[in-house]
Parts: structure tokens; C-alpha cells; sequence
């Protein structure tokens, strides 16, 4: 069975390559477009990963990755950030937070294939 | 005993010693005598006796006079000598009458060369002390301008915190801040007035670890500007720094300066930069990575429909364009941070029309002269790259057209200024010479990276080449911005504050206070003092009445600080009797707007802080400020003097001792009576004069003065 992945990103044009490149990989793909429709796509969908763009509208990424992880039921899920800020204080509150991996724009698309890879195999 | 003593002494023992020996010859002579012959004496005796007293008179007289000559000659004479010596000693030059006997003169030839000795040496030496005062001086003034002129703040203080020395800039930065601070510098006072005590002890006590050293620490004033401040410690003269540092501990420092800068533009620039440099990564960071994502897509899944193809490659057009824009406004951004940036400088026109004129002639054949220079346009520019723009278009004229002769003219127009670089005879291509301005400039093997338009865009000004056909003359013209009157009233007026420069230091307190001492016990010489006076709405505060002005000045070690005056008014929230407005001369109308009692109350008590309070009739003032104590919980609880009972202490038989009359006694000129700050000032200088005559009397401490005071009968009139 296809593994499952929810992108949040309010930004399309990220979300048109991520999207393009995880399903061409094999993966499942789910879109939120803000931070308050991930959580709900994260509860109906249940993926195995989400990858969470920090700056979101309603709620942003560290919202979302917190109050995941205070939910027991979700502590399967792998969590990967994605930043356009990438100040070293604002990774390691990231990880703090309970994120998996942070990734800082702009990344290699490889890279981040090879992150997603590694997360899923460890599920 | 008396000179005319001595001689009545004499003349009576010789007229006895003349009377015994008269005694005893005729003793000699009537003794052993027998019968006839003791008749016979007897009858001679007789019959002689009236010639024998006539003799004996005679020879009285004779020898008083005798002995009076010698008197005269042996004893006055060495006493007026005497007494003429003793006069020397008072006014040394004055010399001792020849005359007397020949030792005497040979002795008062003597005592006037040791006096004339004595008066050249004691000349020498009070020139010696007048020329290293002097020179002294001299430092100091040049010291004091040199520290006037600094574009930092400098604040000098002894151990104990007091200032010795302030320049203007500090003066200015702490002025700035309304309320407590503006009233917290002044020389004599404490600099825990203006800084936290412990940023100034943390900085102390970090540099006596490692002496020689500074520190710096970083503060804001009320007024919310930031400053950055060095303390640097002052050795004791004579102390090295090597003793010192085994001393290891606070002593060996005579005081501490502070070099205070201010930051607030400098931080506000550098954290725009630092803003707009975080800004434009942080922002990029996103249209980056979607275009890489894009791009990379592209590049690695060739196979994609054409339908893919087609979205990926409108991601990067977008992108791209996106980041474009973005770079472009940063740019912008960046360029009027820069250019606000550029230190221009506020220089009279004619001193930069003056300096083109040397420049030009010093680097090139050409003859330069002046044509209509007005000499009271002021500019804003960053005068050297003018120069050089100037410079770069001259030598351009000599080379290629060979024009020897220049004229420079400076004239104003409305807000801005013109100089203008005149030549005659030669018109070439307006679009000849507008190359020129595009051209990086090169004058005389010096280039510079910067072109005739750059240094004019810097400068916000604009450059033109214009024809005069009437004159058949052409001239390049530079339009600058002038700055208006103001910039000159400013100048004069520090002109005016560079005069009496003096005030802001005063070195004679790096001696420490004498601490310990009760204020009464101090001497009143040696106390700081807050001089002041009020301007009310009536004479019966407990009626109502209330103060409407406060004026103050300060002494310090005996000087009148006019610079650090104190002047407020206030707002009485109530009318003000048309009775008055005829004494102060204030209306109604110059009251609106002022702070009430309340308010000012606070500020006026820090600029009392640590001073003796002095006024004229000071309990009527006193009585006020009193009245006040219950609704705004301000105490003046300050020694006060009043020099209208010191007056009465020092003249008790004079019938008035108003302000007016008591500087007319003590030759205080009276100048603007009836304003707070002018009775203050007045009040000031009669105090001054009063100090040296109190301490006549032996009042010489302020616990004297005031038991002095409270003596006089005066003082038992109550308010």
C-alpha cells in the first residue's frame, strides 16, 4: 500500500513541484493550503508524513506540529518543517517542538526526496 | 619708656648729679674751718650765695639743653628710622629718610639696599608666579576650547562623582531631556545625576583590575536618545601607572572622565542595514526555493506531460520575475540609506568658493578670481567632493580649450545657492560638456571613482552649463542647498558661549570635599549655592496668592554660573490681579500653556539637590514654596540664607536693605529687576560680594551666618 503524504503550504508554486515529485515517487498526496485545514486533513487522512511549510495562514507550522504532537494517536506520524527563515533559533525551536526533520528553503529537491525516504522507512 | 620719658629723666638726674656736687663742694669746703676763718667763709657764703644758684642754674639749662641736642640726635632720630622700617615692611616701596649721626646713616644705607634686595626679589618672583599663572590659564583656556569643540560629549569628575568640566555637546545631549535631567548637569554637581551609579561603579571597578584601560557601557537619557559611554580614570599627578597598578585599588585616581556619544542615528542606520539585509535573504528564501524545486523538476523528470511542462515553466517566469522586483527594491532601499548617510556639513559659502579658488590655481595654470561673493550664504554639502567636482571641470576648461581665466561667483536664490564657474570668449556643445559630468573625474593624476553627477546627486544639488550671450561669457552652475538664517543666529550664539567658556569648568574641586563635615561647620566659600527668586500674583500667599515665575542660578566655589539658570513659568490656575502685572510684566497670555505648581516643583528641587538655598527676603519665598509642601509633597528642606538679613548683619545702621539699594552699596550693577532670573542673578552677585565682608566679621561658616541672621532685629519681623 502507498504511503501517505500531506503537504501544507499556502504557496502553489511549492506545492506544484512537491506534489509533482512525491507522486512521481509513488506517494499518496494530500494538500492543505493553511494551517487549519492541515490538521483536519491530518485527522481525516491519517498520513504516515506531513510536511509543514512554518509560515501559514490561521495557524503556522509550529502551531500544527505542537498540537500533533500532544495527540498520542499521531505519534506514528513523521513530521518534517519546511522554513523560509532558517535562523538557527527558529530550527532548533522546530525540533524542540517535536518536528523530525527541518529543511530550509531553498533545498535541494534530491535532498528532500532523500528525507522523505528515510522518514517513511523508519515508520 | 618714652622718648620725651627718657629725656625729663635725664635732664632731672643731671640737674641733681650738678646740685650734689655743688653740696658737696661747699661741704668740702666749709668743713675743718675754725673761728674766723668759718666766719669769714660764712659771710662769703653770704654775700656769694645768689651768684653761687645763678651758676648752678645756668648750668641746669645748659646741660638740658645739652642733654636735649643728644636726644634728639642719639634717640629720635634711630626711632623715626625705626618707625620708617616698620613702614617698609607694610609698603615695600618706600625707603628710610637719610639722616643722623654717620652710623646711623651708614645703618639706614644698609636697611635700604636689603630693601631694595628684597623688593626685586620679591618682583621676580610674583612675575614668575603671574607668567606660570598665565600659561596655566592659557592651557586651560585652550584645553576648554579644544573640549568645546569635540563632537562627543565630555563630562570630567573627582572620585566622589562631582563634575569639574563639561563641554557644550554634553550639555546639549542631556538638554534634550525634558524634566530632571536638563536641571542634572552643572559643574559642582553629582554625575549619578545624569548616569546610574552603577553602570558608572561596574565600569570603575572593571578598569581598576587592569589600570590604564577604559570601558564602555551603553545608556539611554529620558528623552529615549542612546548613548554610548567611555570612562576613562584619571591618574593622580605624579602617580605612574606601574604604582598604581600594584596599588591595585581606587586610589591613584584623581577622577574619571566620561566620553559620551551619541548613538540613536548611528544605531538607527546600522539596524535599518541590518534589517533590510535579513529582509531580503529571509524573503528570497521562498521564491528560491520554488524555483529551484521548479527547476529541478524540469531537469530531472524530462518525461513529464506537456500540460506539466507548461505549469512548471510558469512557476519560474513568475519566480524570477518575483525576485527581480524584489532585488530592485532593495536596491532602492539601500541607496537612500546610504545617501542620508553622507555626512554633509554646514559651512559658509564663501569659505568653499575661497578654498575652490586655491585649489584650482595650485593644480593648474589658471588665473582665478572672485566676482560677487556674498558672504553671508550658508550651505549644507560635503565640501571636498565639491571641491573636486569643481576642480575636475577647471582643469577640463584649461585642457581641452585652453581657458586661463576663471571667475567664481556665489549668490543666493531663495532657498538655494548658486556657485557658478564663469569663463568668457569659448562656447562649446552643451552636449560636449555634459559628457564631462558622466566622466569618472580625473584631476591631475588624482581619480576618483566618483563622477560630476555622482558628487552632485550626493550633495542633492544640481549642476547645468549655461550661455550669456549678452556678456558673450559661460559658466558651469552648481545649485546647492542653502540653509536659512537660523544656522548663523546658532553660530553666534555658541560664538557667545565660547566667550564665557570659562563656566564650564572649574578644576579647583578636583579636591575632594571635605566629607564628614556637618554643613554648618563648612566654610561658606567652599558651599554650592541655588540663588533664586519668584515672581507671584500677590504678597499674601496664605490668601490665595500664588508663584507664577522661578528663576535661579547657581554658585559654585565662589562663581556665578549664569549658563546653568533655572527659569519657569508657571501656571497659577487662578487670575492674575492686573496689580501685579505691573511689577513682573507677566500677562495672562505668556501663562497659557505652563506647567502648573505641581509639576514644576519636582524638576525645581533636583536643581536645588545638594545646595544651599539664597534669596533675597527668602522667607517670602520660602513661605510659598512651603504652602505648596501639603498638596504636592515637594519638602525644601535646604539651609537657607537671605541677604536681605545679611545685609542687615553687615550694615546694621542703614535704614533699607532692598535688593536695590544693597547692590548699589556693594557696586552690583542692577539689570532686568523684576524678572525671576534677573533678581536672581542680581541677588547672586550681592551675595558674592557679601562673602568676603562676612568673613571680616569672622561669620565664615554657614552655621555662623545663619546665627549671625537670626540675630539681627530684622529677623525677629515675621511673614
Amino acid at each position: 500500500m502507498a504511503m501517505k503524504i500531506l503537504i501544507a503550504d499556502d504557496e502553489p508554486n511549492i506545492v506544484i513541484s512537491l506534489e509533482f515529485l512525491l507522486k512521481r515517487e509513488g506517494y499518496e498526496v494530500v494538500v492543505a493550503h493553511n494551517g487549519a485545514e492541515a490538521l483536519e486533513r491530518v485527522r481525516a487522512e491519517r498520513p504516515d508524513l506531513a510536511i509543514l511549510d512554518v509560515m501559514m495562514p490561521l495557524r503556522n507550522g509550529f502551531e500544527v506540529c505542537q498540537d500533533l504532537r500532544q495527540d498520542p494517536e499521531f505519534k506514528n506520524l513523521r513530521i518534517m518543517m519546511l522554513t523560509a527563515k532558517g535562523r538557527d533559533t527558529e530550527v532548533s525551536k522546530g525540533l524542540a517542538l517535536g518536528a523530525d526533520v527541518y529543511m530550509t528553503k531553498p533545498f535541494s529537491t534530491r535532498e528532500l526526496l532523500a528525507k522523505v525516504k528515510t522518514l517513511i522507512d523508519r515508520a | 619708656m618714652s622718648s620725651p620719658a627718657k629725656l625729663i629723666v635725664a635732664a632731672v638726674v643731671a640737674c641733681i648729679y650738678l646740685l650734689v656736687v655743688l653740696l658737696a663742694a661747699g661741704v668740702v669746703l666749709g668743713s675743718g674751718l675754725e673761728g674766723e676763718e668759718q666766719a669769714l667763709f660764712s659771710a662769703v657764703l653770704e654775700h656769694r650765695l645768689g651768684a653761687v644758684v645763678m651758676i648752678a642754674l645756668v648750668a641746669c639749662v645748659f646741660l638740658f639743653l645739652m642733654l636735649r641736642a643728644a636726644h634728639e640726635f642719639l634717640v629720635l632720630l634711630p626711632a623715626r628710622a625705626a618707625e620708617e622700617a616698620g613702614a617698609m615692611l607694610e609698603e615695600p616701596a618706600t625707603r628710610l629718610t637719610l639722616r643722623g649721626s654717620g652710623e646711623l646713616r651708614a645703618l639706614i644705607v644698609a636697611v635700604n639696599r636689603l630693601a631694595e634686595q628684597r623688593h626685586a626679589r620679591d618682583e621676580d618672583i610674583e612675575a614668575r608666579i603671574r607668567a606660570a599663572n598665565a600659561a596655566a590659564e592659557a592651557d586651560r583656556n585652550r584645553f576648554a576650547v579644544l573640549m568645546s569643540e569635540l563632537a562627543q560629549g565630555v563630562i570630567v569628575c573627582n572620585p566622589d562623582g562631582r563634575v569639574l568640566l563639561y563641554n557644550r555637546r554634553a550639555r546639549a545631549l542631556f538638554a534634550g531631556s525634558a524634566g530632571q535631567g536638563m536641571a542634572a548637569l552643572g559643574l559642582g554637581r553629582s554625575i549619578y545625576g545624569v548616569f546610574d551609579r552603577h553602570l558608572i561603579a561596574y565600569a570603575l571597578e572593571n578598569i581598576d583590575v587592569r589600570r590604564r584601560n577604559h570601558r564602555h557601557f551603553v545608556t539611554a537619557t529620558e528623552s529615549g536618545r542612546l548613548l554610548r559611554v567611555l570612562v576613562a580614570p584619571i591618574p593622580e599627578a605624579g602617580a605612574k601607572a606601574v604604582d598604581a597598578a600594584e596599588a591595585g585599588a581606587a586610589h591613584g585616581i584623581s577622577g574619571y572622565m566620561t566620553m559620551i556619544e551619541d548613538m540613536t542615528e548611528t544605531f538607527d542606520s546600522e539596524s535599518t542595514r541590518d534589517q533590510m539585509l535579513q529582509e531580503l535573504t529571509e524573503s528570497s528564501r521562498g521564491p528560491v526555493g520554488n524555483l529551484r524545486a521548479a527547476a529541478e523538476t524540469l531537469h530531472d523528470y524530462a518525461d513529464m506531460s506537456v500540460e506539466d511542462h507548461q505549469r512548471f515553466l510558469g512557476v519560474v517566469r513568475d519566480e524570477a520575475e518575483g525576485l527581480a522586483d524584489r532585488i530592485e527594491a532593495a536596491a532602492r532601499k539601500y541607496a537612500a540609506v546610504l545617501k542620508a548617510r553622507w555626512p554633509l556639513e554646514e559651512m559658509l559659502g564663501s569659505d568653499l568658493v575661497t578654498a575652490a579658488r586655491q585649489r584650482i590655481a595650485d593644480r593648474h595654470p589658471v588665473q582665478v578670481s572672485l566676482e560677487d561673493v556674498d558672504p553671508e550664504v550658508w550651505i549644507k554639502v560635503d565640501g571636498f567632493s565639491l571641491l573636486q567636482a569643481m576642480t575636475y571641470l577647471a582643469a577640463r576648461l584649461h585642457d581641452e580649450y585652453q581657458i586661463r581665466d576663471l571667475k567664481l561667483r556665489l549668490t543666493r536664490d531663495g532657498e538655494m545657492a548658486q556657485i557658478d564657474l564663469i569663463w568668457s570668449g569659448v562656447f562649446m556643445s552643451t552636449e560636449t560638456v555634459m559628457t564631462w559630468e558622466l566622466d569618472p573625474m580625473t584631476v591631475a593624476g588624482e581619480s576618483s571613482p566618483l563622477t560630476v553627477r555622482d558628487v552632485v546627486e550626493r550633495n542633492g544639488a544640481e549642476v547645468w552649463f549655461q550661455r550669456d550671450h549678452a556678456a558673450y561669457r559661460a559658466f558651469f552652475r552648481f545649485l546647492l542647498p542653502a540653509i536659512s538664517g537660523q544656522v548663523e543666529a546658532a553660530s553666534s550664539a555658541i560664538a557667545a558661549m565660547v566667550d564665557s567658556r570659562p563656566e564650564f569648568y572649574d578644576f579647583d574641586l578636583f579636591k575632594a570635599e571635605e566629607t564628614g563635615l556637618a554643613l554648618d561647620d563648612r566654610l561658606l566659600a567652599q558651599l554650592s549655592y541655588t540663588v533664586f527668586d519668584t515672581e507671584t500674583t500677590g504678597l499674601e500667599p496664605s490668601a490665595g496668592d500664588e508663584i507664577i515665575q522661578i528663576g535661579a542660578v547657581r554658585i559654585v566655589n565662589r562663581r556665578l554660573l549664569s549658563h546653568e539658570a533655572y527659569e519657569q513659568l508657571i501656571d497659577p490656575l487662578r487670575s492674575l490681579p492686573a496689580q501685579s502685572v505691573k511689577i513682573h510684566g507677566i500677562t495672562a497670555e505668556m501663562l497659557d500653556g505652563r506647567p502648573p505648581i505641581a509639576q514644576v516643583l519636582p524638576v525645581f528641587r533636583a536643581f536645588v539637590a545638594d545646595t544651599v538655598l539664597v534669596a533675597h527676603n527668602a522667607a517670602f519665598d520660602m513661605r510659598f514654596l512651603e504652602l505648596k509642601e501639603a498638596s504636592t509633597g515637594i519638602r525644601f528642606d535646604r539651609p537657607v540664607l537671605d541677604t536681605f538679613l545679611l545685609s542687615a548683619v553687615l550694615f546694621p545702621n542703614q535704614e533699607t536693605h532692598r535688593l536695590e539699594a544693597i547692590a548699589e552699596r556693594l557696586g552690583v550693577s542692577v539689570l532686568g529687576r523684576h524678572t525671576a532670573v534677573g533678581d536672581a542673578i542680581v541677588t547672586a552677585e550681592v551675595f558674592l560680594k557679601m562673602l568676603p565682608l562676612l568673613a571680616d566679621k569672622g561669620i565664615r561658616t554657614l552655621g555662623q551666618a545663619r546665627e549671625a541672621s537670626e540675630k539681627t532685629y530684622h529677623a525677629r519681623i515675621r511673614y
